[in-house]
C-alpha cells in the first residue's frame, strides 16, 4: 500500500530524518497563512497517489503568500490523471541546493534480501540514470541475518563523495531510513531527491513509502483505509473488484477476460492478443472460486461499457467446474447476458459443469486456443 | 525418484487441523504420499484422517523420522512454522500459504540457506513426482509419470501445460511450483541444476511470467553451462502493461525490468525454444527430443 507523501513525511519526522518545514491543508486561504508562517518561496504539492505527479502539473511554486493561495486554488479540486486533488502539502522550497542525491531500500528477488540503493544523481531522472549509467548507482545487499550496519551507511556516504561531519549526517539518515523500512515492512522506501543544501545540510525533499500489503495486519493504523472513488486513478470496475476481493486490472481493449489463476489469465490475455484481439481487462477469480465469486466477476466485466464479448477461461484444479457453471447461471439470472460470452471449461468436475451449461443452452469450448480465436472473431464482428 | 521428493519422502503436515490442511492431507494420502504426522499447537493428541497430531514439529520428528514438511499455517504464523521445520532438521519444506509478509519470507530463506534446507514457495501449488509423491494442492489427474521436468512460477498455467505434456505422452518427471511471490526459496537455476543430474528427466519446461529476473538468470546459466537437455519456455504476460500488478505479487513490470520481451530474448539467445502459446510447449519439446534421438520412454515405477 502506497502512503501519501505527507504520511511518509510524518513517519520521517518521528525518526528525526530532516524534511522541509511544511503543513497539510484542504483550503487555499489556509495556504496563504501557512506560506506567511514558512516564508517564501514555497512548494505546493498535490497529495495524490498517482505516479509522475510533478510532470503532470501536481507541484506548483510560489514567491508570495497571495501567489501561493492562487496556486493552491488551482490545485485543489483539479483532476490529475483522473484523480481529484483534495489536499495539498505546503512546504518551504529549498532554493539553495548544491546537489540532489537518491537513497532507497527495496527487495532483491534473486538474492532474497533487502538492498540499499544510492546515487549522487538523484531527481526525477533516476530511472534513466540507472538504465544508462549503472556505474553511478551504488548497491549494498543487506544480509538478512545481520541487518544494515553502521559501516554500510558510512561506506555508501563515502562512495557518494562525503567525509567528516557530512559523512556522519548522511550515514545517520541512511541508518534511520533502514529502521523505518524494517519497522513499517516497506516494500519500497525512498528519498528522492535527498537534497544537499549549499550550507552542506541534507534534507529529504520528497519521499515514497510502499508498505507490503501482506504485512498490514502488523500496521493496524493503515489497515482500514478503504480506497474510494476519486482518490485514486482506479476505475469503477477496479474499485468494485477490490471490494469483492477479485484481482482485476483495467486494460483498453474490448474483450473482457475472466480466468482462474494469475498465470493462466495472463496467458489468456496473450492468446487473445496473439489472434489479433484486444483484452479489456485482467480478472483472476483465484483458486477455488465459488459460484458467487464467479457471478460477481461476470458482473464487473459486463459493467464495462467498452466490453463487447466476454471470454471465460477456466481450468479446474482446486476450482470446480460445476461451481463455475452455477456462477455463470447465477450471473445470467441476476443481470442477464447483455453481451456474447465465450466459455472454455475443463478440469475438476468438468462433466457436471458442462451438463449445467448445456441444460441452460450455453455453449462452451475445449481448448484455450480455440476459445481465444472464437472470442476475437466475435469481437471483430461487432459483438 | 523425483528431484527433492520421492517414494521415501516422509511428510509432516504443519497446520493439519485447519480446513485446507485437513482437506489436502486427505488428497495427498489418496495419491500415495507418505504422511507420517501432523502438527498444530495445542491440538497434540488428536488425529486427522488417522494421522497423529503433535503440538510441535520437534516432537513429530522424534516419533516418526520425517524428512519433509508441507505448511498450511495462516500467513501471520507461517514464517515461524518454516523456522520450526528447518530447526527440526527437515530437508524439504513446502510453503503453500500465500500472503506471507516479504520481511518474513526473506528471513526464512536466509535461515534455510544456512541450514542447507530446500524451501519451495511460499504461495506455491507445491511439488509432484507423478506416481511417487505429491506434496502440494495440485489436481493429481493432470499429471502423468514421464520425462519432462517442469518448473513454474504459476499454478493453473502449470496445470494447462502439464495437461499438454500428459496428452502428448511425454509426461512429467517432477513438476515444481516455485511460487508466485517476489521472494521464494527456489530459483529456475536451482531447479535446472537438479534436473540436469536427474536421470528420469530428459527435457525441461520452464514456465515464467513477467516481473523479476529469474528467467534472465536461468537463460544466463543455460548459455554458460552448456546444458545437455532440451529446454522449452513459456512466458505469461507478453501483453501486460507496466506498473500494474497482475494478481501475483511477483507479476509486475517495474520500469524497464521484468518485461516478457527481455525474458523471451534472453531465452532465445540461450538456445531455448520459446512457446508462443501454452499448448506449444509439449510439441516443441517432442520435436527437440526426436531430433536429438532421445528416448521419451520412461521406466514405469509402481
Amino acid at each position: 500500500m502506497k502512503l501519501y507523501e505527507h504520511e511518509s513525511k510524518t513517519i520521517f519526522k518521528k525518526y528525526e530524518i530532516p524534511t522541509p518545514r511544511g503543513e497539510l491543508t484542504t483550503s487555499s486561504p489556509q495556504v496563504k497563512e501557512i506560506t506567511e508562517k514558512l516564508g517564501v518561496p514555497v512548494a505546493i504539492k498535490a497529495q495524490i497517489l498517482v505516479s509522475g505527479r510533478g510532470k503532470a502539473g501536481g507541484i506548483l511554486f510560489a514567491n508570495s503568500p497571495e501567489e501561493a493561495k492562487s496556486a493552491a486554488g488551482k490545485l485543489l479540486g483539479m483532476e490529475i490523471k483522473g484523480v481529484k486533488v483534495k489536499e495539498v502539502l505546503v512546504e518551504e522550497k529549498i532554493v539553495a541546493k548544491k546537489k540532489e542525491l537518491y537513497f532507497g531500500i527495496t527487495t532483491d528477488r534473486a538474492k532474497c534480501c533487502y538492498v540499499a540503493i544510492a546515487s549522487s544523481e538523484g531527481g526525477i531522472d533516476i530511472e534513466e540514470v540507472a538504465a544508462t549509467t549503472p556505474e553511478r548507482i551504488i548497491k549494498v545487499f543487506i544480509d538478512p541475518m545481520y541487518g544494515f550496519r553502521s559501516y554500510h551507511a558510512y561506506q555508501i556516504a563515502g562512495k557518494l563523495g562525503y567525509g567528516g561531519g557530512q559523512m556522519r549526517d548522511l550515514a545517520t539518515i541512511f541508518f534511520k531510513l533502514y529502521n523505518v523500512a524494517m519497522d513499517y515492512d516497506a516494500e519500497l522506501i525512498e528519498i528522492n531527491p535527498l537534497i544537499e543544501t549549499v550550507e552542506g545540510k541534507f534534507v529529504a525533499a520528497d519521499s515514497r513509502l510502499l508498505i507490503d500489503d501482506n504485512s498490514l495486519y502488523r500496521h493496524p493504523e493503515y489497515q482500514k483505509r478503504l480506497i474510494s472513488e476519486g482518490e485514486t486513478d482506479l476505475s469503477a470496475q477496479e474499485l468494485e473488484a477490490q471490494k469483492t476481493g477479485l484481482a482485476y486490472v483495467k486494460l483498453d481493449g474490448n474483450i473482457g477476460i475472466i480466468g482462474n489463476g494469475a498465470g493462466l489469465v495472463m496467458a489468456t490475455l496473450d492468446a487473445v492478443q496473439f489472434y489479433g484481439g484486444k483484452p479489456a481487462n485482467f480478472l483472476d477469480v483465484g483458486g477455488g472460486a465459488s459460484a458467487d465469486m464467479m457471478a460477481s466477476a461476470l458482473n464487473i466485466v459486463l459493467s464495462d461499457p467498452k466490453v463487447e464479448v466476454v471470454f471465460i477461461n477456466i481450468l479446474g484444479g482446486i476450482t470446480r467446474c460445476d461451481e463455475v457453471a452455477k456462477g455463470i447461471l447465477e450471473a445470467k439470472k441476476r443481470i442477464g447476458f447483455t453481451k456474447p460470452i465465450v466459455i472454455r471449461l475443463v478440469g475438476t468436475n468438468e462433466e457436471e459443469g458442462r451438463r449445467i451449461l448445456t441444460e441452460a443452452g450455453i455453449h462452451f469450448l475445449d481448448s484455450m486456443e480455440e476459445a481465444a480465436m472464437k472470442a476475437v472473431e466475435v469481437a471483430k464482428s461487432g459483438g | 525418484m523425483g528431484i527433492f521428493i520421492g517414494k521415501r519422502t516422509r511428510v509432516i503436515v504443519q497446520g493439519i487441523t485447519g480446513s485446507q490442511g485437513s482437506f489436502h492431507t486427505r488428497l495427498m494420502l489418496d495419491y500415495g504420499t507418505q504422511i507420517v504426522a501432523g502438527t498444530s499447537p495445542m491440538k497434540g493428541g488428536a488425529e486427522v484422517h488417522g494421522i497423529p497430531v503433535y503440538d510441535t514439529v520437534e516432537e513429530a520428528v522424534e516419533k516418526h523420522e520425517a524428512n519433509a514438511s508441507i505448511i498450511f499455517v495462516p500467513a501471520p504464523f507461517a514464517g515461524d512454522a518454516a523456522f520450526e521445520a528447518i530447526e527440526a532438521g527437515l530437508k524439504t519444506v513446502v510453503i503453500i500459504t500465500e500472503h506471507i509478509p516479504v520481511k518474513d519470507a526473506i528471513q526464512v530463506m536466509a535461515r534455510a540457506k544456512q541450514a542447507k534446507v530446500t524451501v519451495i514457495g511460499p504461495n506455491t501449488p507445491g511439488i509432484i513426482a507423478p506416481n511417487e509423491c505429491k506434496l502440494g494442492i495440485m489436481p493429481a489427474h493432470v499429471f502423468k509419470r514421464g520425462v519432462v521436468g517442469v518448473a513454474s512460477r504459476s499454478g493453473t498455467l502449470t496445470y494447462e501445460i502439464a495437461t499438454g505434456l500428459s496428452v502428448s505422452g511425454l509426461g512429467q518427471s517432477t513438476c515444481i511450483g516455485l511460487g508466485g511471490d517476489p521472494i521464494v526459496g527456489l530459483s529456475f537455476v536451482d531447479v535446472l541444476r537438479e534436473f540436469e543430474r536427474d536421470r528420469q528427466t530428459r527435457a525441461v519446461a520452464l514456465i515464467g511470467e513477467i516481473g523479476g529476473n529469474l528467467e534472465e538468470l536461468a537463460a544466463e546459466y543455460l548459455a554458460k553451462e552448456g546444458y545437455t537437455k532440451p529446454v522449452a519456455a513459456f512466458i505469461a504476460g507478453r501483453t501486460a502493461p507496466s506498473g500494474k500488478r497482475m494478481g501475483h505479487a511477483g507479476a509486475i513490470i517495474m520500469g524497464r525490468t521484468g518485461t516478457a520481451a527481455s525474458k523471451i530474448e534472453a531465452f532465445k539467445k540461450a538456445g531455448v525454444d520459446v512457446a508462443e502459446k501454452p499448448g506449444d510447449v509439449a510439441r516443441l519439446l517432442a520435436e527437440r527430443l526426436k531430433k536429438k534421438s532421445i528416448s521419451t520412454r520412461c521406466k514405469s515405477e509402481k
